[in-house]
Parts: structure tokens; sequence; C-alpha cells
């Protein structure tokens, strides 16, 4: 990176150390913090969509819409993380590369499945083998969220259903009273008290979630964890830069990110609830009621 | 504006299928100095010249990915990339799943690194890496095997005690030793395993394969083969 790091074996201290730190690579390990934090706010909000819709699916009055929320949630529960990585990735991937490998490649003979191999016509491959690696990383990327969001999406569902189970019947019956049809009584009182009631479900759901993102390189995504092995190990003399096992310090810095998230998350969090309970029959709503007169 | 933006990325998906040909090749990037990720984050060692000057002489254009070597030959079967070039020993069982090209390193020896060179390697425990011939020949051995996911923790292991001995190809073990300060020593005897290393490739792709095979026979008849391994081992291991 910088003109003074030329030729590293003449460097000493912390010389060394700066040009170190600015090696590609680790401006890679810095850039992998960003993937993290991205992949952290793309797949919140998605998670709590795939939430909302499934608790929504799980107690609504039709019997399929009802079967299919169930389903959705007990499955995907059920099933531990990393099978779910494992497989469910691959038959995500596949699916969408025979669905193109159909539309584009109509005269293909040969068979997609060959023993395990999966083999579709060039012309279908998502990403194409010739695009740049950024396509591949994003494709990645996005198969890491939509992946993560099932898998999240689902518990948010469970926390989100009994948040609604839990908003007080007489709220509901009053509001039917002034003529609030279904599905205003739903907008206007249900989903507005019932957040109160999800939080701290939710707020463990993405305490979880902040730490599960080392399931990231499974998807081929190199995450922070990653490359803090992939930094740390012991480096010989085939590198520019030899050191022996630093795992301990990257580890370490790890650490001290991985902290500092949930310390972050835990004022933020706190902020949310104070507000959430304002005006709330709740303990802490009344709390704050008698507190102000 | 969003149909703008999609129309781009599928432009961008979906443009230079007609120049030519790109290859994916897959390798662990853990393994120096057969595969390994040098200080600029790229694709480094003996097998990436290898594998550039092949793809050159094929005119392919050639892509680097790295892998973890656990997954290495599903990731190959599924379509992630095309070709293996990862120190990946030619071996009977791995055979059965992948297609081999011809070996671009002859058969090696692997050798026990341990801190007292007096250890008994066939009762200790011993580290290997996951899947590699050499943690099946641990197995066999009778000592106890300690398995890892890459390289480097195996020699690790080792140093904090975890396993008395590591068992691994000697090329990638010499550096190490080398650069030690005497802290490790050989142990047992050397143990001449596998094949010789070469580029695995799906079954369905013969036709691939067959273009880096006719490269390395150019490369063997030439002897440029034989500079880049001495370049990259040195002078004293196995040449053509």
């Amino acid at each position: 990176m910088f003109s003074s790091c030329a030729d590293p074996n003449n460097l000493h201290g912390l010389t060394w150390l700066l040009c170190y730190l600015t090696t590609g690579k680790h401006i890679d390990f810095y850039w992998s913090f960003l993937t993290v934090l991205t992949l952290l706010a793309v797949t919140a909000p998605v998670a709590l969509a795939f939430g909302f819709g499934g608790a929504m699916m799980s107690r609504s009055q039709r019997l399929p819409l009802r079967i299919i929320g169930k389903t959705y949630t007990a499955m995907v529960r059920g099933v531990p993380d990393i099978v779910f990585f494992l497989f469910f990735v691959i038959a995500l991937d596949q699916g969408i590369e025979y669905f193109f490998h159909v539309v584009r490649c109509p005269d293909w003979t040969e068979p997609v499945r060959n023993g395990l191999e999966f083999r579709v016509c060039p012309e279908a491959k998502v990403p194409l083998n010739s695009s740049a690696q950024i396509w591949h990383s994003l494709y990645g990327f996005a198969l890491a969220v939509v992946t993560f969001a099932l898998v999240f999406g689902a518990f948010a569902s469970n926390v989100l259903y009994g948040a609604m189970q839990a908003v007080p019947r007489a709220q509901l019956e009053t509001a039917e009273a002034y003529g609030m049809n279904h599905g205003q009584v739903f907008r206007r009182v249900l989903v507005p008290q019932m957040w109160v009631y999800a939080l701290p479900g939710l707020s463990n759901l993405w305490m979880i979630l902040i730490k599960a993102t080392p399931l990231l390189f499974l998807l081929g995504v190199q995450d922070i964890v990653y490359w803090a092995r992939e930094l740390g190990g012991a480096k010989t003399s085939a590198y520019a830069y030899p050191h022996p096992d630093w795992r301990l310090y990257y580890f370490l810095g790890l650490l001290v990110f991985y902290l500092a998230m949930t310390k972050i998350s835990e004022l933020v969090l706190t902020r949310i609830q104070t507000r959430l309970s304002h005006g709330q029959a709740t303990a802490s709503g009344e709390a704050q009621r008698k507190a102000a007169a | 504006m969003k149909k703008l933006i999609l129309t781009t990325a599928i432009l961008a998906l979906t443009a230079g299928a007609s120049f030519a040909e790109t290859v994916r090749m897959g390798t662990e990037g853990a393994y120096p100095p057969y595969n390994f990720i040098n200080d600029a984050g790229e694709v480094d060692g003996f097998e990436r010249e290898l594998g550039d000057k092949l793809c050159e002489m094929a005119s392919l254009t050639c892509e680097w990915v790295t892998t973890d070597w656990d997954g290495i030959i599903p990731n190959l079967q599924s379509g992630n990339y095309d070709v293996i070039i990862a120190g990946m020993s030619i071996t009977k069982e791995r055979g059965e799943v992948v297609d081999f090209t011809q070996n671009y390193i002859p058969p090696a020896v692997s050798a026990y690194m341990a801190l007292d060179a007096g250890v008994d390697v066939k009762s200790v425990p011993v580290s290997a890496q996951t899947g590699t011939i050499q943690a099946g020949y641990v197995q066999e051995s009778g000592a106890t095997l300690v398995e890892f996911a890459t390289p480097d923790e195996t020699v690790a292991a080792v140093r904090n005690g975890e396993a008395d001995a590591v068992f691994a190809d000697k090329e990638y073990l010499a550096p190490i030793l080398a650069e030690s300060n005497g802290q490790f020593a050989w142990a047992g005897t050397d143990v001449p395993l596998g094949d010789g290393v070469g580029m695995a490739f799906r079954k369905s792709d013969s036709a691939l394969r067959e273009k880096f095979d006719a490269g390395i026979t150019t490369m063997k008849a030439d002897g440029s083969l034989n500079e880049l391994i001495v370049k990259w081992f040195g002078d004293t291991v196995a040449t053509y």
C-alpha cells in the first residue's frame, strides 16, 4: 500500500507492523467486517418480514395458509442450522441453474445429473463462468441472505405469533366495538401493541444472528473468522511477512468486535424497549406512567 | 431506473459468453508452497504458476477460487469450479468420484515432524489434515489420529502439545522445519504415499481434462515443469 513497504525484508519494528497491517490480505480482512455488517443489516429486516408473513399465515382463518405457516416454522426450526446451510443452499443454487438450463438449452442431450455430479450447459451457469469474481461473490452473498432470512424468519415467526396472541383480547374487542373491521383491528390495534411482547424474543434472535456469521464461510463468503484464522496462522518465508502463530491476537480482536456489537445492540434495544412500552397496558408501561405523574 | 439496473445486471451476468472459454480453478490456498494466499490477497505458489501456464498454453481464461479442503470435491461436482489443483494426490478412492490428469508432481514422500525426534510415531497421537491420504495412513498405522481442517492447524497442534507429531507431505513440512530454529525435527522414517499429485475434473468433463493433460505432457517434455518444481520445492526433490 505504501511505497516504503516495497521490500518487507528490510523493515523493522513499527514500520514492519504498519506495512504488515496494510497488506492486500489485511485490507480484505477489514472489508470482511463490512461484509458481515452488511449481511446483518440486510438479513435482519428480511428475516423479520419472513417472520411476519409466517406469523400472519399461522394465525390465518384459512386452513391452507395456516398449514403453510405452521409447516414453515416447524420444519425450519426442527432442522439443525448447519444441515440447512449445507443442504438448502446447494438445492437452491442447483434449482436456479436447472431452471436456466431448461430455458436456455432445450437441445442439451447429456444428463444433468450424473451420479453425484451436477452439470448444466455453460449458458445456464449462475453466474456465468466468465463473469467477474465480484458477481460470484455477490451471488454467494445473496444466497447467504436468503438462507439466513429463511432460518431466522422461522424463529421470528414463532416469536411474533406468540406476541400477537399476547395482546389483551379486551383491546381488540374494544376496537371491534368501535366498528373496525378485521384488517383495521389488525393494523391499528394488534400490530402496534404486539411489538413490546415480541421484543425480548426478537432481541435474542438478533444476538444469535450476530454470532452466526461464521456460517457464511460454508456458503463461500469469506467472513471475519475465516480471515482471522488465515492471517493468524504461522507463516513461513514463502510469505512476504513471516510470523509465528498469531491466531490468539486475531481472535482477541474479534472478541472485542463481538463484545462491542453486543454492547451497542443492548443500548439500542433498551431504547426501543422504553419507546415501545410507552402507553402500553404492561408493567413497564405502567411504571412509565407513574414516573411521569 | 430499476429496469435499467436489472438489465445491466443481467448483461453483466451473461456477457462474455462468446469470448475465450473461462475455466474456474479451485484450490485450497492454505498449503504453501503448493498453493497459498499471498500478502496481496491473491492465490500464489507452485500450482498458481503451473495452472496459469497450462491455461495460457490451452488459450483458456482462468479464474482462481479458494475453498476449504473438506468440501473441495463436492464443490467440483456441483459445478462451483471446473478444476481442482490443490496438491491433491492421485488415489484409487478419489479416482472413483473424479478423473485425474497424469501427475504433475512425481510420487513423493510424506514425513513425520515432531518436537522430539525420538518419538514412536506408531503409538503417539499424530495430527493430519482431514480427508488426506496422510490421515488415512496414520489411522492404519496404529497411532491415534488427531484430525484438523487446515494444514496450519495440524502443525500448530504439535506446538501446543495436542499431538506429538504431524504427518504431511514432506515438501509442505520442510520449510516449516527449516525455519523453526531447531524446534522441530523429523521423526520416524519417510513414507512414500500416493501416485503423485494431479489435477482433478468432473467425470463428465473429459474434453477439458485432455486439454490440461496435453499441456502437462508438453511441459514434461520440454523440461519447463522440472524448472518450476525446482523453483518452488528446491533441487532435492524428485523431478521427471
